[in-house]
């Protein structure tokens, strides 16, 4: 509760905050414009024109759905991910010797083209949600196994010993000293996972589904229609923006506000 | 083998290795109700150790360690503060985990952080923007808010100025004569120990063991200060206390006799 509302207070002064980021947005968009006029409009479209066709897929009712199918994908595979990878990382970080043989296993995940987990997963799963529900899972989970497993590793020794000599019980010594420290890890972990999922279940879909904003993506690709394609690009990053900055970073600084940061 | 019974802290016979070597040898040791004993000695000489099997933190294998107290508290030689709580809910962790309600204890917390030189603004602040010697108090007055019956402390004073050491030192008798609180205290600053306790216990290294008892009869509150540097130089004068600091004997014909080596 007490974050909900640090939250909605954070947000006014946040806002103001992003006028430097506004103004970056809008040189990149400057330069993309510059691009299409030097390339002309079938290399690159304006991006007027771009978003003029955004808002157009969006009444005419077929960009809401597969953004709705593509997200459904990313956040299940992401669940999932989280779920099993902050237990999982937790559970390594107990042990050193967990830790040390977990390391070159998750080097090899992160090592793996996730082009490569997608290949398989169409092997095992067929073209249906579970191969990109799966790609993303596998993608997104050494990220947030690291940031579990170095949580749970840096604990403090002292503070442990704080908390016995002070006879905390079991339940206030995960929530009050353990978790804060551990969320510290965990939500950078989650956030990075979150941009790495939406970025993998496009790719997914442009190969392995008939749904879904990738699959809208390989169609226009097909009638070689640039301004429908980065029309789509332009509604995925934005929505991963949007979720980010106006969702996840607030909380993050919430969260992190303890750490010496001045 | 830790044992409750008649009142006091009383060790008998205690041995204590980490691996082979004993890092304490043949400690016996009493503490009645009331009483400040301060534990003296070089680095390495088991003195810490010695203060963390009276907490319970380590479990004595030769040996006995009665301890009649019920409300021990401690205090380290680093603050260990939560930092992603304020000083007023760190000073109150204690109090928490004895299921105090929030109200109650934000009230007692404040009570105390007020009597020991803390003010409101401070209380509200995170221990990152509190200074060195701000971090102590509220490290002094979390285990104070406890009542206690012992007070073990590990060098806390040692990292701050002499202006601060002269309050804390004074605010701590004054809270250990109301509440007839036995405190035992680690440090290797003798004229420390001089100044508050009623014993003093040197130590000395490989393997830690006591070899001198210096009893103080004169009431702490009426020692001025010849009295701490008298009594401090009559402590060094002796011949096992030297030897335990690694000081050469003391000949007065030596002293002041510049030579050249060749």
């Amino acid at each position: 509760m007490r974050l909900l509302r640090d939250w909605l207070a954070g947000i006014p002064a946040y806002l103001w905050s992003g006028w430097g980021a506004i103004a970056s947005l809008l040189l990149f968009l400057a330069l993309w414009e510059w691009g299409s006029i030097h390339y002309g409009e079938l290399i690159l479209s304006d991006p007027r024109s771009t978003f003029a066709r955004l808002v157009e897929l969006m009444q005419q009712g077929t960009a809401w759905p597969e953004l709705a199918t593509t997200a459904k994908r990313a956040l299940i595979g992401f669940a999932l991910a989280i779920a099993a990878g902050s237990f999982l990382g937790m559970l390594a970080g107990l042990s050193m010797t967990a830790s040390m043989m977990s390391r070159p296993i998750i080097t090899v995940l992160i090592g793996t083209p996730p082009i490569a987990w997608l290949v398989l997963a169409l092997l095992w799963f067929g073209a249906g949600d579970g191969t990109p529900v799966f790609t993303v899972f596998v993608a997104a989970l050494p990220i947030v196994f690291i940031g579990a497993m170095q949580g749970t590793r840096t604990l403090d020794g002292q503070l442990h010993d704080m908390a016995s000599t002070f006879r905390l019980p079991a339940t206030m010594r995960f929530t009050d000293v353990y978790l804060p420290h551990l969320l510290s890890y965990l939500f950078p972990a989650w956030i990075t996972a979150l941009g790495i999922s939406w970025k993998v279940v496009i790719m997914a879909e442009l190969l392995a589904t008939a749904d879904g904003v990738g699959a809208a993506l390989a169609v226009s690709r097909s009638h070689l229609d640039t301004t429908s394609t980065l029309a789509w690009i332009a509604a995925i990053v934005g929505l991963l923006l949007a979720v980010e900055y106006l969702l996840l970073e607030p909380i993050k600084r919430e969260l992190e506000s303890w750490r010496d940061t001045a | 083998m830790i044992t409750k019974s008649q009142p006091g802290l009383h060790i008998r016979a205690l041995t204590h290795r980490y691996t082979v070597n004993p890092v304490l040898e043949h400690i016996e040791l009493d503490l009645t109700p009331g009483t400040v004993l301060a534990l003296v000695g070089p680095s390495g000489c088991g003195k810490t150790t010695l203060l963390h099997l009276c907490a319970g933190l380590l479990t004595p294998r030769e040996g006995r360690i009665d301890n009649g107290f019920t409300r021990p508290a401690c205090v380290f030689q680093q603050p260990r503060l939560l930092p992603w709580k304020n000083a007023q809910d760190n000073i109150a962790l204690g109090l928490k985990a004895q299921g105090i309600p929030t109200q109650q204890r934000r009230e007692r917390a404040t009570n105390l952080g007020q009597r020991i030189g803390l003010d409101q603004e401070d209380l509200g602040k995170l221990p990152r923007q509190l200074s060195g010697g701000m971090q102590s108090r509220v490290a002094l007055a979390r285990a104070l808010v406890l009542d206690p019956d012992l007070l073990l402390l590990d060098e806390p004073f040692s990292a701050l100025d002499i202006g601060l050491k002269e309050e804390l030192y004074r605010l701590m008798l004054d809270q250990q004569r109301g509440r007839g609180m036995a405190v035992l205290m680690i440090t290797h600053d003798l004229m420390e120990a001089v100044r508050l306790s009623d014993a003093i216990l040197v130590m000395a290294p490989e393997p830690g063991r006591i070899v001198h008892r210096f009893e103080i009869a004169q009431p702490p509150q009426t020692r001025d200060e010849p009295f701490v540097y008298h009594t401090t130089a009559r402590l060094l004068s002796h011949p096992t206390v030297r030897e335990s600091f690694g000081l050469a004997p003391s000949y007065p014909e030596q002293s002041g006799s510049a030579r050249t080596s060749p």
